[in-house]
């Protein structure tokens, strides 16, 4: 299992958009996905989970990817998450 | 009076016109949902493939309607709902618990994303309430289906339709069935179902209580747009009342569309200006259409309405050049978010008095990142000189000078990047708060120009929530004291020799066009459908007998007397068509 904190760097924070794509992204790989959040975990390739987390500019998450791709879909999530959902 | 009192309701006026049609219910009440075991779960599963199934063509057909009608970006909001229902995730908890607990299908969707909202409803992002709001029109739809409950999503055509209130989804369904006009037990006329219904040029009555307890399906409704009135059932004379009314107001529209060119002046030869307040960029054509001298008044918070979130700099910066490139080479007044109150969702939806909360300028100096966002799209797009910008609810000069100081760091921003702006932009504030409008010689000294914000400036003075149904008769727009409060905002503009425009529901009251007259406002922004009328009124009125009118009002002492006094003077002047202007006003 891989554990990576991130933090939400984009203004606009984890709106709709950035949440479709973090599940479209998550969808190409078979290894479970979660994200945690003040205590609340998410299956990351549920959009209205991940629509559920109120994650504005500055917030602190941790995800987690376990599965046979881990390393891949760990890779391709947090390049999304560090280019500021591509919003910067 | 022809109308028989009995069978009319009385609501709040929000989109001009009169429409004659049967009444359509459209209800969406969710009937109760039953906890109890269910034997079959095989079949259970299958309605709910079935259901979601269904919900996503029809979310679907919602959806190429949204982006025909309203634009891609305004239609995202229905993409999202989509997802929700391709989400595999979702269906196969759905689908489990089905097997597990053995409940119907609709208790389960109903228990299981109703956890969902919960969270978001718990949330302090202000935005997060909306979307919980989403959901639930998701989870309604997912239900209402899986009951195999005739959902009338067809609705007939040429009706009115009558709601407790409307969603955007719903306003989007109704545009394809040729709705002549809305009725609705909620909502005032910044509602989003406001907003449409003026964009689309569909009358609209809304706030009216008792609406859906007192019509019927197949009612036939004469429904008011001017004067906020709905009739049930109505009389052979009122039908022909309204009819030969609807008659006439078209010739006459066509008449009004000749003056489309022509400049508006009055009879001894003073000039003004007749600008087009803008709500939601589809009225673009319609502003041109009509003649409008620029527009005055972009209310740029119906960005934010329909994308969800704050646009970005870019998003923005399209859109505000679209408008200024189509307006060149008039002006452009755009308006920062005026965010709170009764517009849009607050970040706190729980503030105990949000009329005098964390609203306008308020909100926006709190958020400085979205705020400079903004200036800076409002900046670029201002580099052919015809784009000015303004802020909302202003009552002190720190926040003048605040803005100020964000304009000028937004300013060197560009610059280090390169990006061309106007360094001249033209910068205004809104007067709407009396604390602002007593110090108006003072914020001469540090803004360019003055827009006066009428709906807000009596809702302050008078204390009347104008939203409020129960107190909506105590907004008097010519009570005394707006009148003599105008009166000196004019004097007060003219020490410092800064313009100042009027740009609230007043400016568009044909009774009010000779006050403002004379009262010295020289430019006047209106709903776009307005300024031909507005037009055909100044070029008939001269402005000293307008000015001697003023002064007799400001003697005055009650609203009834202004207004009566107004009325002898049209009726005094304009014979032969104050029947047409008047017919046709909401007061």
């Amino acid at each position: 299992m891989i554990e990576k904190n991130v933090k939400i760097i984009n203004n606009a924070g984890l709106h709709t958009r950035p949440a479709a794509t973090i599940v479209k992204i998550a969808a190409k790989y078979k290894s479970d996905f979660y994200i945690n959040k003040d205590g609340l975990s998410i299956n990351g390739k549920s959009i209205i989970g991940v629509m559920t987390l109120a994650a504005a500019k500055g917030s602190d998450l941790v995800l987690t990817f376990e599965g046979e791709d881990e390393h891949e879909i760990a890779e391709d999530i947090l390049s999304y998450f560090n280019r500021g959902f591509d919003e910067l | 009076m022809i109308m028989k009192k009995t069978n009319v309701l009385k609501g709040i006026a929000t989109a001009p016109g009169i429409t004659i049609a049967k009444a359509f219910l459209y209800r969406k009440e969710i009937e109760s949902i039953s906890s109890e075991e269910i034997n079959d779960i095989a079949e259970a599963q299958i309605s709910l493939k079935e259901a979601i199934e269904k919900s996503k063509k029809e979310l679907g057909k919602i959806f190429e309607l949204a982006v025909k009608k309203l634009g891609e970006k305004r239609a995202a909001i229905f993409e999202a709902q989509m997802m929700i229902l391709e989400d595999n995730i979702l269906i196969d908890t759905l689908l489990n618990r089905i097997d597990k607990e053995k409940k119907a299908p609709e208790y389960i969707v109903h228990d299981e994303i109703t956890k969902y909202q919960n969270l978001m409803n718990a949330s302090t992002e202000f935005y997060m309430k909306e979307r919980s709001q989403d959901i639930e029109d998701i989870k309604n739809r997912i239900i209402r289906n899986l009951k195999n409950k005739k959902w009338k999503s067809k609705i007939d055509n040429d009706v009115i339709v009558v709601s407790e209130n409307v969603t955007p989804a719903d306003t989007v369904l109704f545009t394809r069935a040729n709705v002549k006009g809305y009725i609705t037990n909620f909502g005032g006329i910044t509602s989003h179902a406001a907003i449409l219904a003026r964009s689309l040029r569909i009358p609209a009555v809304l706030g009216v209580h008792e609406a859906t307890a007192k019509i019927e399906d197949n009612d036939l409704i004469i429904l008011d747009g001017y004067h906020g009135e709905i009739i049930i059932n109505p009389t052979e004379k009122q039908v022909e009342y309204y009819q030969d009314k609807i008659e006439r107001l078209a010739t006459f529209d066509t008449e009004l569309l000749t003056l489309r060119d022509e400049p508006a002046v009055t009879i001894d030869g003073q000039k003004y200006i007749i600008q087009a307040n803008l709500d939601v960029n589809e009225e673009i054509e319609f502003v041109i259409q009509n003649g409008a001298h620029g527009i005055g008044l972009v209310r740029t918070e119906q960005l934010y309405n329909v994308l969800e979130n704050f646009p970005d700099e870019e998003t923005q910066f399209k859109e505000y050049c679209d408008l200024a490139n189509k307006l060149y080479p008039h002006s452009v007044t755009i308006r920062a978010f005026d965010i709170g109150g009764d517009k849009v969702l607050p970040l706190d939806l729980k503030e105990p008095n949000p009329m005098l909360g964390w609203r306008g300028i308020r909100f926006l100096l709190d958020h400085q990142n979205l705020f400079k966002t903004q200036i800076k799209a409002i900046l670029r797009a201002s580099v052919n000189q015809n784009v000015k910008f303004m802020i909302p609810m202003v009552s002190s000069i720190a926040e003048v000078n605040k803005t100020k100081m964000l304009i000028d760091e937004c300013k060197k921003e560009l610059e280090e990047k390169g990006l061309k702006f106007n360094p001249n932009m033209e910068f205004g504030i809104m007067i709407e708060v009396p604390s602002a409008a007593l110090m108006i010689r003072d914020f001469g000294k540090c803004v360019s120009f003055f827009s006066v914000g009428t709906n807000d400036l009596i809702q302050y003075l008078l204390a009347v929530d104008r939203g409020n149904e129960i107190v909506s008769s105590s907004y008097q727009e010519f009570h005394p004291a707006v009148i003599r409060a105008l009166e000196f905002m004019v004097h007060e503009a003219k020490i410092t020799n800064t313009p100042m425009n009027i740009c609230g529901e007043m400016a568009a009251d044909h009774y009010a066009v000779p006050i403002i007259i004379g009262l010295g406002f020289h430019a006047l922004s209106v709903n776009a459908s307005e300024i031909p009328y507005i037009k055909k009124i100044i070029n008939n009125l001269s402005f000293k007998e307008c000015r001697v009118l003023v002064k007799e009002c400001l003697k005055l002492t009650t609203e009834d007397e202004i207004k009566s006094r107004i009325l002898k003077f049209y009726k005094e002047r304009f014979t032969e068509f104050v029947d047409k202007i008047f017919e046709n006003n909401n007061r």
